[in-house]
């Protein structure tokens, strides 16, 4: 067999994890638990073993003919349109792959240990299969409307995912929102295909890409910048981004694997699929800088202050992935991607270790009730340090070669005030980072006793969970407790310690394997692109795909240097800040020292600027008022009034014809016949003239 | 083969079943619950029939009957189906025994009479989708009034009386315009060329010369406000959500899955041909009200408490895509519409079934009675859920392409339209998700806890309807090679009768007929000379 025709093939890497999800959704209760699990993970090691075999096809060949597109049929024909389900086997698909398929197995592995017992393991197996395949399906596609499938199959299993425990009223509400800020996105993504339509006659890759060059200002721009629009709505951007801290509800595989490592990076994925139409229209790519470097700094300042461990991690996801848009915005696309992979394998271990350290503490969420694990949860707090390190950008674990590398490009390209703000997110990455790691595993042991303020029962959500305590047996026949809300949000008291008389633990080998991987890559990952001569493997791999652009590079190894020094110092400066704060813990829970530090600020950070706040009173506000105008006002009163209305005049006036107006319809219906059966003899008379 | 009247007896079999159903004795039940499987699904196996022969080469009438019906009036019995009417028959035949299965266990009150409406709903849809004469497409069109009117009112919930009464009201008011619009083209056309005749193809092949500008427009208008009505158009939509909910659960999937679709498919069938000039200068009128119909169907839907009232105004945003498609003018914005009119049913049959077992349960479609049905129904939550997302436009099920289409088509003619359009996309995940939600997630209650899950058969009832949408989500071409001919028909003589010209997508050749076919026949929809 060719290379070629292994790549033709392409099409069955989605397709594993698709015929597992239909077998799951169907069979499911009958292959039960675990082995749902181990069918879905199963599926997931093969799909990239296959993976891998793609990559080997594409190595063997010659780096311009490092491109392969299959057609399995026509999809869509519709006038002159033709929307094939197609695969494109390229270096950049090929890339996500290995991504989606590599971190993906991990992860699944890992929901094998954390949802054991669950009542509807077989289907979060399902939905966990779905959406591999769907992402599968957008990054292999080689058409937009094909990948848009795959984008709206993720963001439905995104969906499904948040709201996987459905009973609790923050799960349901979480995975709405999620969709609904998608679907904002999603109409400039289809805005966008409708322009390629009118302007090029075609939603392929290869044709739109050629064109784009030859296209107008105007329309490149338009293009880029609609596609933006959905690149923010799914990865989580200025202004879309509240929906990602809302996704922290589903179970923390789902975090992990859609809501880190996988979906939200389909951004960039599209923005480099699409990067002819970046190249050719430097407005567009001046907002996507813009966008990006200031998401990855006011996401960083967001997360400083979150009591809450996933919240923490999904603000820092979003702050990273800010970094990753602001690569893109400076055509640095290869340091785009490669700080999606080092990104995907320490958020992912972050991610996995934070719901190990969750299960460890019965579901409690709250760092402040932490401290102190390190000895109890030995492998999990070793993996998380490894990965702390890793996201800090501290040499030369993997974070700080691909932050390196974005930063760099911006520099390079010359957007000196996107670089400002990048390095001085790389401040608050340092500080939140630090915070979370020594609130969690060093300082004072806080999980034992319940806080003082908690006991005095003024906390809301305690209460409300006190008052609507559950019937017994519900949590066992759920999984999980649909009146406790695990979300700690910003202002809330100390959350009281879950454990029922026993400390926290270490998670079973399914879970920690996969952290300790993980971990294993966030250390040596950035041995994929060591900017050394010869040691640019991710550079060379990709250069195919980006073989028209001229991708900011560094002349000198001395300027190089000089740039990554200044970006690690103000990290460490980070570090070195909040190691002050928190080395020590929290001698009181409900006070965080540098809330107190920060004074008036503290609120403003914490509620991250109100704006989610803002836009929930706006919408519970005006603009529900705005709707219910519309219902009751103009569509009951004015429009249906104006029918009855009518009505009522007609029948007052016929007072008179009362015996006609008899309200039987069935008179009516005989009225209509006579009448009619008048119209046809006055015609019949009329023809017969 | 080719001499068998499939058309008239695709017609005449739903009559045959609603005759024989009256004959059968109303202590015999089972007789007739027997008799309407049987009739209906003898109709449904001739409409497979017609599908499988329907050839896309030819971008005219099939199947044409035409024989003397009432030679005094000039208007005969003429039938023949083209890509436009197809899938609406297609629809019809599949919808009326998913209704009828759907209602065996509920309604039980008269099994009978309640059988023989739902047969004669059957024979009027069909009718109205297969005549090509005015004046027989008119006495099917009021035909249809009679058994809707009595399934809401004998079979409705607490307000079918006053629901009744106002979809009779409102549908009688537009036809009537409608029907005098229809003599007077037809006499102008007598008082012009001596011929005094109903035929649609004859009619169409002169009106477009044959009338002065200002009576086509009166002309079209009067149609317009029969088809408005019906679609229904914002503001002419109020009977829908009372119609919609008062009515039987059969009685609104019907309603929902193919009366509403008689007016677009007037629009399409009439008033393109009959009415060029007119549908080409008022295409802006009627895009906005399209697009009207999305924005405001989708906003005032979020607002209801009622479920099935919410599905109701969906139907309205939907229609609205329709409208949006058709009058884009563009062939792809055709594509797009009448693939929605095939879609539709499909997806909002499916929603108003599951909704309908819903009610059967809990004898209410207030949202507050329900939540948390998720956990005691977990496999009626699934068919909601795939029902839904079919409707919300998730590609890979039919509704999304429908949609996707249409806006396509007019964001090439007429941009700001197709971007206030688009718009819809989001508007339509608020108001279905967060019904959903309520609905299906929280907690449950203590009655929602012990709902019953779908049996085997309501399993078999909405499933058939959710597999199409899938396969025509994944294999639209299945719909859209054999609508297509016939569109490209019709956009080449809008074309040939008038100065419009259809905007095309960058690079694409202009929208043609099939070789061999001259303008001259097109124009006259493959009449041959007099």
């Amino acid at each position: 067999m060719s290379a070629n025709d292994l790549l033709g093939l392409a099409g069955i890497v989605p397709l594993l994890p698709l015929v597992g999800a239909v077998v799951l959704m169907l069979g499911g209760r009958r292959i039960g638990q675990p082995r749902a699990g181990w069918l879905a993970t199963g599926l997931m090691v093969v799909a990239f073993a296959w993976s891998v075999v793609l990559l080997a096809a594409l190595l063997s060949l010659p780096p311009d003919a490092r491109s392969h597109a299959s057609v399995i049929f026509t999809w869509l024909p519709a006038d002159q349109l033709r929307v094939n389900v197609g695969f494109l086997a390229d270096p950049l698909s090929v890339t996500w792959c290995l991504l989606v398929t590599g971190v993906g197995s991990l992860i699944h592995l890992y929901a094998i240990g954390y949802m054991r017992g669950d009542p509807n393991f077989p289907r979060f197996f399902a939905y966990f299969n779905l959406f591999a395949g769907s992402m599968l399906v957008l990054v292999l596609a080689n058409n937009y409307l094909f990948t848009f499938l795959g984008w709206e199959g993720v963001g439905l299993c995104s969906y499904l995912l948040i709201s996987y425990w459905f009973e609790r009223n923050t799960a349901a509400l979480g995975g709405k929102k999620a969709f609904i800020y998608n679907r904002v996105g999603d109409f400039g993504f289809m805005l966008a295909m409708f322009l390629l339509i009118a302007k090029f006659g075609t939603l392929d890759y290869g044709a739109t890409g050629h064109a784009a060059a030859h296209a107008s200002g105007s329309v490149t721009t338009a293009v880029a910048l609609l596609l933006f629009l959905g690149c923010v709505g799914k990865s989580a951007q200025i202004p879309l981004f509240p929906w990602l801290t809302d996704a922290m509800e589903g179970p923390t595989p789902v975090s992990a694997l859609i809501h880190a490592a996988t979906m939200v990076t389909a951004g960039v994925f599209l923005v480099c699929r699409a990067h002819p139409f970046f190249d050719a229209s430097p407005a567009a790519s001046t907002v996507v800088a813009w966008i990006g470097a200031s998401t990855a700094l006011l996401a960083g300042t967001m997360a400083v202050l979150q009591p809450d461990i996933k919240r923490v991690l999904a603000y820092s996801t979003i702050s990273q992935l800010g970094y990753m848009f602001l690569a893109l915005g400076a055509h640095a696309y290869t340091a785009a991607i490669f700080l999606v992979l080092a990104h995907a394998f320490y958020k992912g271990c972050l991610f996995l270790g934070a719901g190990s350290v969750i299960h460890g503490n019965d579901e409690n969420q709250d760092m402040r009730t932490m401290g102190r694990l390190r000895a109890l949860l030995p492998i999990t707090s070793a993996g998380m340090i490894v990965a702390w390190l890793a996201i800090a950008g501290v040499p030369p674990f993997a974070g700080f070669w691909a932050k390196d590398a974005v930063l760099e490009g911006a520099y390079l390209n010359h957007d000196y005030g996107v670089w400002v703000l990048g390095v001085l997110a790389t401040v608050m990455t340092g500080l939140y980072m630090t915070r979370l790691v020594f609130l969690t595993f060093f300082g004072n042991e806080r999980f034992g006793a319940a806080p003082a303020t908690a006991a005095a029962g003024t906390e809301p959500a305690a209460t409300e969970a006190a008052v609507g305590a559950t019937e017994p047996g519900v949590e066992a026949e759920l999984g999980y407790d649909p009146d406790y809300f695990p979300t700690v949000v910003y202002g809330e008291p100390p959350r009281a310690p879950r454990l029922h008389g026993h400390e926290p633990h270490e998670s079973p080998w399914l879970m920690t394997v996969p952290i300790a991987l993980l971990a294993a890559l966030a250390v040596v990952g950035g041995l994929l692109n060591v900017p050394l001569k010869g040691w640019t493997w991710l550079d060379q791999w990709l250069a195919p795909v980006f073989r028209d652009v001229v991708q900011p590079s560094a002349e000198s190894f001395r300027g190089a240097a000089a740039l990554s020094a200044v970006a690690f110092g103000l990290g460490a400066l980070g570090i070195l800040a909040a190691y002050l704060a928190y080395r020590r813990g929290l001698p009181d829970p409900a006070v965080d020292p540098l809330g107190e530090r920060l004074g008036p600020a503290a609120p403003v950070l914490g509620h991250a600027y109100y704006y989610d706040d803002t836009i929930s009173d706006a919408v519970d506000g005006p603009v529900r008022a705005g709707a219910d105008f519309l219902d009751r006002d103009v569509d009951q009163a004015v429009i249906d009034g104006a029918v009855n209305g009518t009505a009522r005049v007609v029948r007052d006036a016929a007072v008179g014809l009362r015996h006609v107006q008899s309200g039987f319809v069935r008179r009516y219906a005989v009225g209509i016949a006579l009448g009619t059966a008048a119209v046809l003899l006055f015609l019949l008379a009329y023809a017969g003239r | 083969m080719s001499d068998f009247p499939i058309l008239t007896a695709i017609i005449a079999t739903p009559l045959i079943g609603a005759v024989v159903v009256m004959l059968i004795p109303a202590r015999r039940p089972e007789l007739v619950k027997a008799a309407g499987y049987a009739f209906t699904a003898a109709t449904l196996g001739l409409t497979c029939w017609l599908l499988a022969n329907f050839s896309t080469k030819n971008v005219f009438f099939q199947f044409v009957e035409n024989r003397p019906w009432f030679p005094g009036l000039g208007s005969r019995y003429i039938v023949g189906v083209d890509g436009i009417s197809l899938f609406m028959v297609v629809a019809t035949a599949l919808l009326i025994p998913v209704g009828l299965v759907a209602s065996e266990r509920y309604p039980t009150e008269r099994p009978r009479s309640f059988t023989a409406w739902f047969l004669l709903l059957e024979f009027s849809l069909l009718g109205i989708f297969l005549s090509l004469d005015l004046i027989m497409f008119f006495v099917f069109w009021e035909i249809l009034l009679v058994p809707m009117y009595f399934l809401i009112q004998g079979w409705g919930h607490e307000r079918r009386q006053y629901a009744a009464l106002k979809f009779f009201l409102f549908t009688a008011a537009g036809s009537a315009l409608m029907l005098a619009c229809t003599l007077i083209l037809g006499f102008l056309h007598e008082s012009s060329t001596g011929v005094l005749t109903f035929d649609y193809r004859v009619l169409a092949a002169w009106s477009f010369h044959g009338l002065a500008g200002t009576t086509e427009t009166l002309l079209f208008l009067g149609f317009m406000a029969a088809f408005a009505i019906k679609i229904p158009l914002v503001p002419v939509h109020t009977w829908l959500p009372d119609a919609h909910t008062e009515a039987p659960t059969a009685g609104s999937v019907v309603l929902a899955g193919v009366i509403i679709k008689m007016g677009a498919y007037g629009f399409l069938r009439f008033s393109f041909e009959l009415f060029p000039h007119a549908s080409v200068d008022l295409a802006p009128l009627l895009l906005t009200l399209g697009v009207i119909g999305i924005l405001y169907g989708a906003i005032v839907a979020a607002m209801q408490k009622n479920l099935k009232r919410i599905i109701a105004y969906s139907s309205i945003a939907h229609m609205g895509f329709v409208v949006v498609g058709i009058f884009s003018l563009t062939l792809l914005g055709l594509d797009g519409a009448v693939f929605t009119m095939l879609s539709h049913p499909l997806t909002t049959g499916a929603l108003f079934l599951l909704v309908g077992m819903l009610y059967e349960r809990r004898h209410t479609y207030d949202l507050a009675d329900y939540g948390g049905i998720w956990r005691s129904a977990p496999v009626l939550t699934g068919l909601f859920l795939l029902a839904m997302f079919a409707g919300i436009g998730l590609p890979g099920l039919s509704g999304f392409i429908g949609e996707f289409l249409s806006l396509a088509g007019t964001f090439v003619s007429r941009r700001p339209w197709a971007i206030a359009g688009a718009a819809g996309v989001i508007f339509a995940a608020v108001y279905m998700l967060w019904a959903f939600q309520r609905a299906f997630m929280g907690k449950p209650s203590e009655s929602t806890l012990s709902l019953r899950d779908v049996s085997v058969r309501e399993v078999a009832v909405v499933a058939p309807l959710l597999i199409l949408s899938l396969f025509l989500g994944l294999y639209p071409r299945a719909a859209i090679d054999r609508v297509e001919p016939s569109l490209k028909r019709s956009i080449v003589n809008l074309e040939l009768k008038t100065n419009f010209h259809e905007k095309r997508p960058h690079g694409y050749a202009k929208t043609a007929l099939p070789p061999g076919v001259t303008a001259d026949q097109s124009i006259r929809l493959g009449l041959g000379n007099p």
